[in-house]
């Protein structure tokens, strides 16, 4: 049995208030870097806003970027859209026959694609491949100073780097989504025929009841929104790099990841306001 | 009392919990070449981004041409900034443009010359660093001595009154860091403009220095002609300028 000495209580009540105080303040870091860091995210786009108001925009530089960002990111758009509509289309129309809801097969196909699917994973796949880019590119060019020789000259990185990229990526993306909607809804139409006997006229009969012009703003309202996210995240976390190559991966990382997360927590607030949820 | 261009007035600066500058006080003479020499870490490089208001001061003040840069706008800052050239010390070419584009790229924002006009100005100061012919190159094409000087003519293209030589010799061949130094002085000959140069290179520095400024623990411990800093009494400076180990600098 061991004696425990009576000094033992309060060195262990101070460990315990240490740790906790330690904790607390690892918790106020945190919360302190998180709103830094949408401070940070905001400032950028109220700073690219403001220059786009002034009309001070580099063009010859968007439509070259949105050749970069949008064009490229087309056949990678398109292959997972048309297979996301295949499989959704497989997973509901064997079953929606066997149930006798045949013939709403293509209206829930299409409903989900063009209000849901189409926006949000376009806006995924786009923001692996073009996130990621961004991040590194700009990170490369802090890393080795290019962005303060841009500063150096009296111009704006904002303006030179940032703008061109977000507007591209409002154009591009929108446009990204109506082809992946379309890609989508024919995928998802070829298997509805092919697996459960759906007839072509009968799914897009389906399709045109369930969906107005309507959903297919709001959803690519939501892609304008989805590629101002990707454009300023890819670039705060580029502007912001430190530490040299190891910093560069660490941005471009990071940037996937927290654009991936914004992408899927907008696109739930934007459809319950957009669709009648509020 | 010559004119002054340029003052740092009592400069504190950190870097997170690392103090670089330290209360220090620095005057570039216009129409000189001043050198600024230190060990590494000195702090000698964050000296040249005051001077270009590309980072602010904790504490002190900069002044350039009369004006505290301190608490200048951004759209002030940028507006003095295309009158200061800054070579930086790997160049920072934008590496998605040709050579040419570089050199342009200044020229093209700020000015409304037409592009033949720019073209012309362009591949004349790349002659003046002996580069006419990389006009079309890609910076990756360059050679590290190559890259200074296209560096070195972005810096001067727009004509400023001050340039700012960020570690112009570093890691360069003897006869490279010969050129370069002939580069600098020609520079400041033909612009009549004001230099400041950061430099390890003590050969360069008596070559082409009007004053040199050495730099220590944070703040500027001697200046002077490069006669009177080579005659200086400061154990630091002579360990310094001998390249000794055995000294008051600790290593």
């Amino acid at each position: 049995m061991s004696v425990r000495s009576e000094s033992e209580g309060p060195n262990i009540e101070a460990a315990v208030e240490r740790a906790s105080v330690g904790a607390l303040e690892g918790v106020g870091r945190k919360v302190n870097s998180f709103f830094e860091y949408i401070g940070g995210v905001t400032a950028l786009g109220g700073e690219a806003a403001l220059t786009i108001f002034r009309l001070r925009i580099r063009f010859s530089e968007t439509v070259n970027q949105c050749f970069l960002l949008g064009y490229q990111s087309l056949i990678i758009v398109l292959l997972t859209s048309l297979f996301t509509g295949m499989v959704f289309s497989l997973e509901s129309a064997v079953q929606a026959v066997q149930y006798g809801f045949g013939s709403f097969v293509g209206g829930i196909v299409s409903y989900t694609n063009v209000r849901e699917l189409g926006p949000m994973l376009t806006a995924v796949v786009v923001a692996g491949r073009v996130c990621a880019a961004i991040a590194a590119e700009l990170g490369s060019m802090v890393v080795t100073e290019q962005i303060e020789a841009l500063q150096s000259l009296g111009l704006a990185p904002v303006r030179f780097l940032v703008v061109p990229r977000m507007l591209s990526l409002m154009i591009m993306l929108p446009l990204l989504t109506v082809f992946a909607d379309v890609i989508g809804v024919m995928g998802g139409q070829w298997i509805a025929h092919a697996q459960a006997h759906i007839s072509y006229d009968d799914f897009m009969s389906s399709a045109r009841q369930t969906i107005g012009f309507e959903d297919v703003v709001k959803g690519l309202f939501k892609s304008v929104i989805f590629g101002i996210i990707i454009a300023l995240v890819g670039s705060y976390q580029g502007l912001t790099t430190r530490g040299g190559a190891a910093g560069v991966g660490k941005s471009t990382t990071s940037a996937v990841v927290i654009c991936i997360i914004m992408i899927f927590i907008l696109n739930f607030i934007m459809s319950y306001f957009l669709y009648g949820g509020g | 009392m010559a004119n002054v261009i340029a003052r740092l007035d009592d400069v504190t600066l950190s870097y997170g919990d690392r103090v670089v500058l330290k209360k220090c006080s620095l005057d570039v003479v216009e129409g000189a070449i001043t050198c600024i020499i230190g060990m590494s870490g000195a702090g000698k490089s964050t000296i040249l981004r005051l001077l270009d208001g590309l980072r602010k001061p904790d504490v002190g003040h900069v002044y350039v041409r009369g004006h505290d840069i301190c608490h200048m706008r951004e759209s002030e800052l940028i507006e003095m900034r295309t009158k200061i050239g800054f070579a930086f010390q790997f160049a920072a070419l934008f590496d998605s443009m040709t050579v040419g584009d570089n050199i342009s790229l200044p020229l093209r924002e700020h000015t409304s010359l037409s592009e033949d006009e720019i073209r012309e100005i362009v591949v004349h100061t790349l002659d003046s660093v002996g580069l006419a012919h990389t006009y079309d190159n890609m910076p990756s094409e360059l050679s590290g001595g190559m890259l200074k000087r296209a560096g070195f003519a972005r810096a001067v293209v727009t004509n400023p009154d001050l340039v700012l030589y960020d570690e112009p010799t570093t890691g360069l061949d003897p006869i490279v860091t010969h050129l370069l130094t002939d580069t600098i002085k020609r520079l400041r000959q033909q612009l009549s403009a004001t230099a400041v140069v950061i430099s390890h290179d003590l050969q360069s520095i008596y070559m082409m220095a009007d004053y040199v400024a050495m730099l220590f623990e944070g703040a500027v411990i001697e200046y002077g002609t490069v006669e009177e800093v080579q005659r200086s009494m400061n154990p630091i400076v002579q360990q310094f300028l001998q390249g000794s180990e055995v000294g008051p600098i600790p290593l």
